[in-house]
């Protein structure tokens, strides 16, 4: 892969009043790759991807695209320099039709002025072709309703439509934890699609699965701090556990809640 | 709006388009049940008080007419029920537009076009000031315009006593403006092609626009629709300000039509209107409605508004009739909606 990073994060810091939700991030994307973004509950993965995003604007550090140096003092910035979000879900309007979702707020249009309007047919035949792109062949008509999707089907919608609009790199906010095992492993092929286009993709997640799935490089957040930074290859799926469960031996817990059983059963045959 | 996880691989599935699915998907529209309403209750008063001039032309132009004055409103306020948003001040709009006329023509002999101007100017305001106090303070629209709706009705009436020394005067009105604003063709008032002629103009916008677009994103999933670039805070402060002009002009054309302006009219409108949106299949918690609906929720409306009179029974029945309406209008526009989005899965 290119050496210089896509999106590098430099010695990012960002602190609410009174919190210290990230303290001294680095890390780096490379397109055609999935960073894999870990951490449990409250370790600042949101926070971190809001700041990368242009939602938040970071205390100290700095954020490179391409080796350049880049402020964003929003999101619609972001979005403009190639970064696109992707939340859990999907962010799709259930009641209106698939390609009306695919080209919310950029819609093609045709006529003179006083006439001006949407182009439906353009809008129905890119969004078709785009979904079947990514895999999903059971939309053949752009007019279907998106709550008809299934939530794996509304994550295609959203990150088909990213790339179509030219995202570069993808961020991808819990895509897996509201949907079941069928449709996660459905969201983790559309992560490897978006990356074999070129695509370098951000995916956040607690699943350590789901992350050593698809992930080329890791790194785990506990409470703001980059805890462990690796890639693919490097570690097995407990020694990930053991990571994100803050140092603490999973497999000590593991032991116990084991032994918890067996007290248990104990008791009932008593 | 989550559902089990269910559906078989996409990559398994079928490709079937049979053209059974087209006439499953008309029936499936929302709008049919309206449809079917208003028929049978068209039918139901033909045989009741047919005998006693239901189906004759000045009923037809009766019913026709109360569904149009109650359809121009409901166009107006569904179009911002749907953005998610409600207008309480709409009955207090009506009025308040036929002050303007009773006031401007009636007392100091301005001419109609004057007035009309005059009245759209202050429902534009009317409709701005909803708008930024919604968007700006945060308060539910619900509070906002019905404080804005006290307010209306207590400035008309006050305005109208102040400057004229009542609430009541007669609008005289001839030639090109009394045949726009209150003319009849036929048996039908000119309040009909108004209807007809606004419904085309927002069903061209809401089905045709990339506003129309807009418009149902607003209601439907706001977050959804900020992230995606939509101007929300715009989209809501037009259909507010859309609101405000569709009841103000039921005010106009009311004034014209009956030769006098008085601001206690109108009233009834906030409760006929939101019925005949709701009746019409528009949703009350925004994202869904079609003006084919909201015409036909007008239309059931008059037809009963108009039907019950002709029964010779008491007028006190109609608003039972009205209310059992409305309550199975939200029963099945909830059951059409739940098979209109379980059509795509098994
Ligand atoms: N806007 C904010 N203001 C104050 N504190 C915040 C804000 N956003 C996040 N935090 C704090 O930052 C920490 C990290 O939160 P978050 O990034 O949401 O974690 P995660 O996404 O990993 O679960 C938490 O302690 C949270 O309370
Ligand atoms: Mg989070």
């Amino acid at each position: 892969m290119t050496t210089v990073p896509k999106l590098e994060m430099r010695h990012i810091s960002k602190t609410f009043p009174g919190v210290r939700a990230l303290e001294d991030i680095s890390l780096s994307a490379y397109a055609g790759e999935t960073l894999c973004l870990l951490g449990d509950n409250g370790a600042g993965k949101s926070t971190l991807i809001k700041t990368m995003s242009g939602v938040h604007t970071p205390s100290s550090g700095e954020i490179l695209i391409d080796g350049e140096v880049v402020r964003f003092d929003g999101p619609h910035a972001a979005r403009t320099a190639g970064l696109s979000t992707v939340h859990q879900y999907g962010g799709t309007v259930p009641l209106m039709s698939v390609a009306r979702n695919f080209f919310l707020g950029a819609e093609p249009k045709k006529g003179v002025v006083p006439f001006r309007r949407f182009d439906e047919r353009t809008a129905n035949t890119i969004a078709v072709r785009e979904l079947q792109a990514m895999g999903i062949r059971r939309v053949t008509d752009g007019r279907q309703l998106a709550g008809t999707l299934s939530g794996g089907e509304r994550q295609a919608l959203s990150i088909a439509r990213a790339m179509h609009f030219g995202a570069q790199v993808l961020i991808l906010d819990e895509p897996t934890s509201a949907l079941g095992v069928k449709e996660s492993s459905e969201t983790l092929k559309l992560i490897m699609r978006a990356k074999d286009r070129g695509v370098a993709v951000v995916f956040i997640t607690h699943n350590a699965q789901h992350a050593l799935a698809v992930g080329d490089r890791f790194v785990v957040l506990i409470q703001g701090r980059v805890a462990a930074s690796f890639t693919r290859g490097e570690k097995t799926k407990s020694e990930l556990l053991n990571l994100m469960a803050g140092g603490e031996e999973f497999e000590d817990m593991e032991e116990e809640i084991e032994a918890m059983r067996r007290a248990k059963e104990v008791a009932r045959h008593a | 709006m989550e559902r089990p996880a269910a559906s078989p691989s996409s990559d398994e599935r079928p490709r079937r388009r049979a053209s059974g699915d087209r006439v499953r998907t008309a029936v499936l529209r929302p709008e049919f049940g309206v449809l079917l309403a208003a028929v049978v209750l068209y039918v139901f008063f033909a045989a009741v008080a047919g005998g006693k001039g239901f189906l004759t032309q000045d009923a037809t132009a009766g019913w026709l007419g109360s569904a149009a004055e109650i359809g121009i409103v409901a166009l107006g306020a569904s179009c911002l029920l749907i953005a998610g948003e409600f207008d309480l001040s709409i009955g207090s709009m009506v009025g308040a537009g036929s002050a303007v006329m009773g006031i401007g023509v009636g007392h100091y002999g301005l001419s109609i076009w004057v007035c009309v101007a005059i009245a759209a100017l202050l429902a534009i305001a009317v409709g701005l000031t909803n708008a930024f106090l919604t968007l700006r303070t945060g308060l539910p629209s619900f509070i906002v315009t019905l404080a804005m709706m006290l307010a209306v009705v207590g400035a008309s009436l006050g305005m109208g006593r102040l400057l004229t020394g009542t609430t009541n005067l007669t609008v005289p009105s001839d030639g090109v403006a009394h045949v726009v604003f209150g003319g009849s063709f036929g048996a039908l008032s000119s309040t009909v092609f108004w209807w007809f002629g606004l419904g085309a103009l927002i069903a061209w916008m809401l089905r045709r626009t990339v506003f129309g677009n807009w418009t149902y994103a607003v209601g439907g999933d706001i977050d959804a629709a900020t992230t995606n670039g939509v101007p929300v805070a715009r989209v809501k402060a037009s259909l507010f300000v859309l609101s405000s002009l569709c009841a103000t002009l039921v005010g106009v054309l009311q004034t014209v039509q009956f030769s006098s302006g008085d601001a206690t009219r109108g009233a009834d409108f906030v409760f006929s209107a939101v019925a005949a949106a709701v009746i019409g299949g528009v949703l009350l918690s925004g994202g869904y409605g079609t003006v084919t609906g909201i015409m036909i929720g007008g239309l059931t409306y008059g037809i009963v508004n108009i039907g019950v009179f002709y029964t010779g029974w008491s007028t006190d029945w109609t608003s039972l009739f009205l209310g059992a309406l409305v309550l199975l209008a939200v029963l099945a526009n909830d059951y059409f909606r739940k098979l209109a989005l379980a059509a795509g899965k098994k």
